[in-house]
């Protein structure tokens, strides 16, 4: 492996210049008294310019990416980024904007900021949206307390939410997280919402329901107004979890299925790149009758001349999530996306989603074990369970195809399914990825019935062997102590 | 491939999405050429006022710092901005690595002993550290936060709290030094209060009396939540110093660009004994099976993916890049650089300071300590003030009339090192006319 960067260096090194000083220097404590001032200095790296670049251009060929990988993980949705979506916009009249220059200095980029509100309100089929929240589980938190804050003002908070067995983990925490009890509705024998099992559990206490359509079998919950009908009857709302947006661009949209607030996740529809685990950002939509309670600011048009303001003058809204308005940054990526593919490109994108899934599915059964055999739109699950009982678990199979260069899928979920692998091609990727992934897919399951020892080893072509998790959870080491620096190997310049 | 699932026609693909739910048509405009879509993007660019062609003298939590060339190339690198959360250890060896690193930053600067991997921003940092320190101290349902903490945070905080049975405190200021009034905090402290939140430097710029703080908060067994600027932090005591428990803050400063508001990075620190209660990601060391050193996602029981409605937090995809991009930018400055960038932030402001106190109809509001960025307060009228700064190309300060009524003569000003001497000249003569 890579030393650590602590590991690298001598004193005195440093990776950047300033300007010196042209204002009189004195002394910081003639400022400030020195105790406040730091006593020990920060044991940070001393390193070069070159030094950083080696370091990290060394650690970046030890991570797959979607540049460089194909990753059929389930639920995330990890499509191609455009890279001209990277350079749009790279230019200061977005990156050097600060939060709080006067509306009149920032009317392009509010320009676009509000055009994307009225496009997502398009795709999803709601009437407003919110572009603040930063992820889908801050969009998830956004939207239930909208629904307490709706039903707070009439006159019941309600205590319970619903949740399908299969939903994603953030449904539950981010419900927990609002003060709601957590009911879980089992699924049916087709991997639907249990329709018999739902009417038994709601009542006047449920505030709403938490759905992702399709669901996270990969499955179009075909029942949807009917469960809408139901959460409605007894006055609650029904919530869009929009991790499982792509195959329904410009198919359909979950405002028509009975939803009534549906967050979006960008990095996961909209090809805003995943960064690693974010940044992302998680726009809520509401109908008519939310938008009160959507959080501040908004960006509103002024009737008479066009010119676009952000208000904060909203009584009943339900606060604030971030400092200012929401990843920006990320907004605009996924504008450039939305703009570059125009309703026929989104359209498109929907189909060939499922178009990719199915196909997948279609060269695996046989091979593996479906959850449920039937068409399904953008994803899919398999079950490792005949792999199982040579003793090879889903977790093998995820790490053996590192070795082929393929990102392993996600792996033990929906809990639904016992040794699940779900796998999602999205639309990005040629017949030829498919194809490949389908021979690797079949090899390694001829492998794990010849040859099952093969798998513990694996992957072997990575930049280590299979980690140690359980140590790491029982020894937490998350820090890099100085002391280790003697022990430490002796950095080296191969990658 | 149509064929090879049985079907005939692109149509068909929509098949199990029952027939009246199928859309028309999207009211999306057509899509656009590359050519095109950049051209629109460059229209919409030349409408803002970029702080590169404006001097801009604005804080308030997102501040406009040098950032060197060598941040970027790094982070703009495919591997690393089209990757995935790493769950997936062994194919993500670089980004944990490198994020193992970022939480070492992090410890240092704060001087606490650990860090996680990111939360989504400085303000959402602060309401989820209020939301640890409730957790750990069982029973206790009261909150102190001073009226010094920026005032978006606090309305964050309100937000994250609005659904939990917590009675949040707002403690006043000294109307002289700008600092949190430590009788009123002293009145408010009592075995109900689970913690209470300071920033430092507060939202006017001011340095708090954060050992004082400290003591009295422990005293009564409350937990102190410090929210720091890191820049600050090469030259001003680290919370670890002065006895904070938790700290946690905008990163924005290292090396992240202003970008209007975001993505932005939370980040956030505590004691060892407080790991396992941490919200969001963590990345710990390890060994493969033959022995060599590897990083993974640690301590995941705390996690919504596992934990589900018991987890610490419901946080899930976090600021990944952004924390990278903070750790390229803390590599390459290193141990001297954030030293030498906090002076020159601290030597340019007070010269600034010092020339604006000389002008008439200008006084300094407060009389604490401040590190970059102060209060000034004139009878001159912000708007005309606005509009005259305006014509000379120069942005802010920003005036603290919506956020302190009180304040309403007020101006925020912030001083970074990107700043030379002539630009405060100017700025000085602009407000002399």
């Amino acid at each position: 492996m890579r030393p650590l960067i602590f590991e690298i260096g001598s004193p005195g090194r440093k990776g950047y210049s300033l300007p010196s000083l042209d204002v009189p220097r004195k002394e910081a404590s003639s400022f400030i008294p020195s105790r406040f001032l730091r006593r020990t200095l920060p044991e940070l790296p001393e390193v070069s310019e070159l030094d950083v670049v080696r370091h990290y251009v060394s650690l970046s060929k030890k991570n797959f990416s979607v540049d460089a990988n194909f990753y059929p993980l389930g639920s995330c949705t990890m499509k191609y980024n455009p890279k001209v979506n990277e350079d749009v916009i790279k230019q200061p009249g977005y990156l050097n904007l600060h939060p709080y220059q006067k509306e009149e200095t920032l009317q392009g980029v509010l320009e676009i900021l509000y055009d994307l509100e009225k496009l997502l309100c398009d795709i999803v089929g709601v009437d407003e949206f919110c572009l603040q929240p930063a992820a889908g589980a801050q969009g998830e938190f956004t939207g239930l307390l909208i629904m307490h804050a709706y039903h707070t003002e009439r006159g019941n908070p309600r205590r319970k939410i619903l949740v399908p067995d299969s939903s994603h983990g953030t449904n539950p925490a981010s419900a927990a997280l609002c003060g709601y009890e957590v009911v879980q509705v089992k699924s049916n024998a087709r991997g639907r919402v249990d329709l018999e099992e739902l009417r038994r559990l709601v009542d006047q206490n449920v505030a709403g329901m938490m759905l992702t359509n399709p669901n996270t079998l990969g499955l179009f919950e075909d029942e949807v107004l009917e469960i809408a009908k139901i959460i409605h009857g007894v006055g609650g709302l029904l919530y869009y979890d929009g991790a499982n947006l792509n195959p329904l661009l410009g198919m359909a949209r979950p405002g028509d299925m009975g939803f009534d607030i549906v967050h979006v996740n960008t990095h996961k529809t909209f090809s805003t790149p995943h960064g690693g685990g974010g940044p992302g950002a998680g726009p809520v939509g509401v109908k008519k009758v939310l938008s009160k309670y959507l959080p501040t600011p908004r960006i509103v048009k002024e009737k008479d001349k066009g010119t676009l303001r952000i208000k904060n003058d909203f009584p009943r809204s339900i606060g604030k999530l971030n400092a200012f308005y929401g990843n920006v940054g990320v907004l605009l990526r996924a504008y450039a996306y939305i703009r570059s593919l125009g309703k026929e490109g989104l359209l498109k994108t929907g189909r060939h989603a499922i178009l990719n899934a199915n196909y997948l599915l279609k060269g695996l059964e046989g091979h593996y074990e479906v959850a449920y055999p039937e068409m399904c739109m953008h994803e899919f699950v398999l079950s490792a369970s005949r792999q199982k009982e040579k003793g090879v678990r889903a977790l093998d199979i995820a790490k053996r195809l590192i070795d082929f260069g393929i990102h392993p899928p996600t792996i033990y979920f929906p809990l639904v399914v016992p040794e699940a692998v779900m796998i999602e091609p999205t639309e990005s990727e040629s017949r030829q990825t498919l194809d490949y992934f389908i021979e690797v897919m079949k090899r390694i399951a001829k492998e794990a019935e010849e040859n099952p020892a093969l798998f513990h080893e694996a992957p072997v072509s990575a930049p280590v062997h299979r980690l140690d998790e359980v140590w790491a959870a029982r020894n937490p080491v998350v820090k890099w102590e100085k002391k280790t620096r003697d022990e430490a190997p002796v950095a080296t310049y191969s990658a | 491939m149509l064929e090879r699932i049985g079907l005939e026609r692109m149509e068909d693909l929509a098949r199990t999405i029952p027939e009246k739910l199928r859309l028309k048509q999207l009211n999306v405009p057509s899509g656009l050429s590359e050519l095109e879509l950049k051209r629109l993007f460059f229209k919409e660019a030349k409408k803002n006022w970029s702080t590169l062609d404006y001097p801009s003298y604005l804080g308030a939590g997102a501040y406009d710092h040098f950032i060197p060339s060598v941040v970027e190339h790094m982070t703009g690198r495919g591997e690393f901005y089209t990757s995935y959360t790493p769950y997936q250890a062994e194919a993500s060896q670089g980004l944990l690595q490198a994020i193992f690193e970022y939480q070492t930053m992090i410890a240092e600067l704060t001087g606490l002993d650990v860090a996680n991997a990111s939360l989504y921003d400085g303000a959402s940092s602060a309401a989820e550290a209020a939301l640890m320190a409730l957790s750990l101290q069982e029973g206790r349902r009261k909150i102190l936060v001073s009226k010094t903490v920026h005032p978006s945070y606090r309305r964050v905080l309100r937000t994250y709290l609005s659904a939990q049975s917590v009675e949040i405190i707002e403690l006043p200021y000294d109307p002289l030094d700008g600092r949190t009034d430590l009788k009123a905090l002293e009145n408010s402290l009592t075995e109900e209060v689970a913690c209470c939140l300071i920033q430092n430097p507060n939202f006017f710029g001011s340095i708090e009396e954060v050992e004082s703080i400290g003591k009295m908060l422990h005293a009564k067994g409350a937990l102190f939540i410090s929210i720091v600027y890191p820049i600050s932090l090469g030259l001003l005591a680290s919370p670890g110093e002065y006895g904070a428990d938790i700290a946690c803050g905008e990163g924005q400063s290292l090396g992240n660009r202003l970008l209007l508001g975001g993505p932005y990075l939370g980040f956030f620190a505590a004691r060892r004994e407080y790991l396992r209660k941490m919200p969001g990601r963590i990345v710990g060391q390890t060994h493969d099976t033959g022995g060599k050193r590897g990083f993974v996602l640690t301590l995941q029981t705390r996690e919504q993916h596992i934990r589900r409605e018991k987890a610490t937090s419901n946080i899930c995809t976090n600021e990944g890049l952004c924390a990278l991009t903070a750790a390229v930018y803390l590599a390459a400055l290193g141990k001297s650089g954030i030293q030498e960038v906090a002076d020159q932030n601290l030597q340019k402001s007070h010269y600034l300071a010092t020339r604006i106190s000389k002008l008439h109809g200008y006084h300094l509001r407060f009389r604490a300590p401040f590190f970059n960025e102060f209060v000034v307060e004139t009878k001159k009228g912000f708007s005309l003030l606005e509009k005259r700064l305006m014509q000379k190309g120069i942005l802010g300060p920003l005036s603290l009339r919506e956020f302190y009524p009180e304040l309403k003569d007020c101006l925020l000003f912030c001083v970074t090192e990107i700043k030379t001497k002539a630009m405060l000249d100017e700025l000085v003569k602009g407000l002399a006319l």
